[in-house]
């Protein structure tokens, strides 16, 4: 079926739409105008501005580092919970199991944040741990959510693929734990990587949660920011964005080039 | 045995990061608060589920959150449709180019986003300077904090959820169910209403319940785009929180949110078991 006019029309005005303000934002971060959104002639001091704000700076390291490591947690705990609920048949309370594995996925994010912050005080009074609240108190919460993401990708992937691979190597003299590692495992890893770039971005993008969780000593990016933005604009958050624009380019050129089509 | 092993520490992750979250969310809604670190004392005080029945302003934020969310989803899916027909309608190799070009925004952040619309709408925003240069208006529309900025920010935001199931949907409708429609003599407008709308409605929904119950609990997008007044319940459970410090009545909102999105969430689960 050919689409009609109307229909490709409203698709790229949907597509301008997405993308429009960003691109935007993004573009008179080379303005030198103190005013965002108002050009001034080409410049790069917003960067250089950016470069020297030292607190903007800590929270985008800081955010990273959570960021980074909440990523790998939610991998090793999604990965467990999605071959589980893939290959391990029914199980004696399997259906809580996988309930429990999928809440945080529909939870609302300011209930996420209250639920898990009540948490970590109430073990506090009980057994004196996780003390405070900071970076590592974000960095469970992240990985909880996270882990819910990572667990859809690899029980997707391993439902698409028949165990008679495993069972075959098996058959051929494979223990369980070769045949997990030789076929399981590579099976398994793309959507362990996708996962892992998932939970890495949702954790680098979370304000909720983090404020909820985070004491005084956890100023990660997106609470830095959401403070910023309650105040206006200003063309500090322009540079930021355009550094965003630019990495999702460079991750959108490498993606292309790692799938590009092959001869030969 | 060795399952054992590996089902163990998961069972404990997801029993106390899960499980028992949502049990002492319960547990601090019976809570008395206090001026104490941490502000509560336990008891059994039924106060709090009182207060946000009696008080007409936590209903208020529980009914204004869900207008908002339907009204968001509403909005999105009117959107989502064309741009997913479109979508599905190119040649298969072009497909996932706009796959990459629907979902990569939201990899460029949330909050600049947001704060992308702010610079836009504002009354020095490019938007009110563009309509006075062109002689449009005199004075600068009240644009930003507004009902429209809101649902426009929360559109934005979320758009890419509505038409990703819906997109799914098409790419696997038979073009034949199409073709036969159209060799049947029906205008396009007839086959998309006689024969795609109705194919596709249960993707529709998911999408739907995708944008709506998120969104039903947003709090960033109102405080940073919406009017003061738009006191959605997100808003109003972080201001019990944060501002009055009174976690019980928090706690209790939480629960109301959650006891307003168990149908939602039944309904979406049920959709996506379906094959």
């Amino acid at each position: 079926m050919k689409p009609g006019g109307f229909v490709r029309a409203a698709m790229w005005a949907g597509f301008l739409f997405l993308w429009l303000p960003i691109l935007l934002l993004a573009g008179f971060a080379f303005s030198a105008d103190r005013i965002p959104f108002q050009w001034g002639g080409f410049s790069l001091r917003w960067f250089g501005a950016l470069a020297a704000n030292e607190k903007l700076l800590a929270a985008a390291w800081l955010s990273l580092r959570i960021a980074a490591a909440s990523a790998c947690l939610a991998v090793l705990l999604g990965g467990g919970i999605g071959y589980a609920l893939a290959r391990f048949g029914p199980f004696r309370g399997r259906a809580i199991f996988g309930a429990l594995a999928g809440a945080p996925l529909v939870l609302p994010e300011v209930v996420i944040g209250l639920c898990l912050l009540l948490l970590f005080v109430a073990m506090e009074g009980l057994i004196g741990w996780p003390s405070g609240r900071g970076a590592f108190t974000i960095l469970l919460a992240h990985a909880g959510f996270g882990a819910a993401y990572v667990a859809v990708l690899v029980q997707a992937r391993l439902a698409e693929a028949e165990r008679s691979l495993e069972e075959a190597a098996m058959d051929l003299g494979a223990t369980p734990l070769v045949a997990f590692r030789t076929i399981t495992l590579p099976l398994m890893a793309p959507a362990l990587l996708a996962g892992w770039l998932l939970a890495f971005t949702l954790s680098l993008d979370d304000v909720v949660i983090a404020s909820f969780v985070s004491g005084p000593a956890g100023t990660t990016l997106p609470i830095a920011l959401f403070s910023m933005l309650r105040l206006g604009l200003t063309p500090e958050v322009n540079a930021l964005a355009a550094l965003a624009v630019l990495g999702v380019g460079a991750l959108l050129g490498l993606g292309c080039w790692l799938l590009r089509p092959r001869r030969g | 045995m060795r399952r054992g092993f590996l089902l163990a520490p998961l069972w404990l992750w997801l029993l106390l990061f899960v499980a028992a979250p949502v049990a002492v969310l319960a547990v601090m809604a019976l809570a008395t608060p206090s001026d104490g670190v941490p502000p509560f004392t336990l008891g059994l005080r039924f106060a709090a589920f009182a207060m946000l029945v009696e008080d007409g302003y936590y209903v208020e934020a529980l009914f204004s959150a869900l207008r908002l969310a339907a009204t968001t989803a509403g909005l999105c899916l009117l959107i989502a449709y064309p741009m997913a027909l479109g979508m599905a309608a190119v040649r298969p190799r072009w497909r996932l180019p706009l796959l990459a070009l629907l979902m990569l925004p939201f990899w460029t952040g949330f909050l600049l986003r947001i704060g992308a619309w702010i610079g836009l709408l504002r009354d020095e925003g490019l938007i009110n300077r563009l309509l006075r240069g062109f002689g449009i208006t005199e004075a600068p529309l009240p644009l930003l904090y507004t009902e429209g900025a809101m649902l426009v920010g929360m559109v934005h935001a979320y758009l890419p959820f509505a038409v990703l199931p819906l997109f799914t949907a098409l790419v696997r409708l038979d073009p034949a169910l199409l073709e036969a429609a159209a060799d049947l003599g029906a205008r396009p407008a007839r086959v998309f209403f006689s024969v795609t709308l109705p194919l596709t409605l249960p993707a529709a929904a998911a999408g739907f319940l995708l944008v709506f119950i998120p969104a039903a609990g947003e709090f960033v997008i109102p405080e940073l785009l919406g009017p003061p007044e738009a006191q959605v319940i997100g808003r109003v459970l972080w201001q019990e929180f944060f501002q009055n410090r009174d976690w019980p009545l928090a706690a209790a909102l939480g629960l109301a949110l959650l006891a307003l999105l168990i149908l939602p969430m039944r309904w979406f689960q049920k959709l996506e078991a379906e094959p």
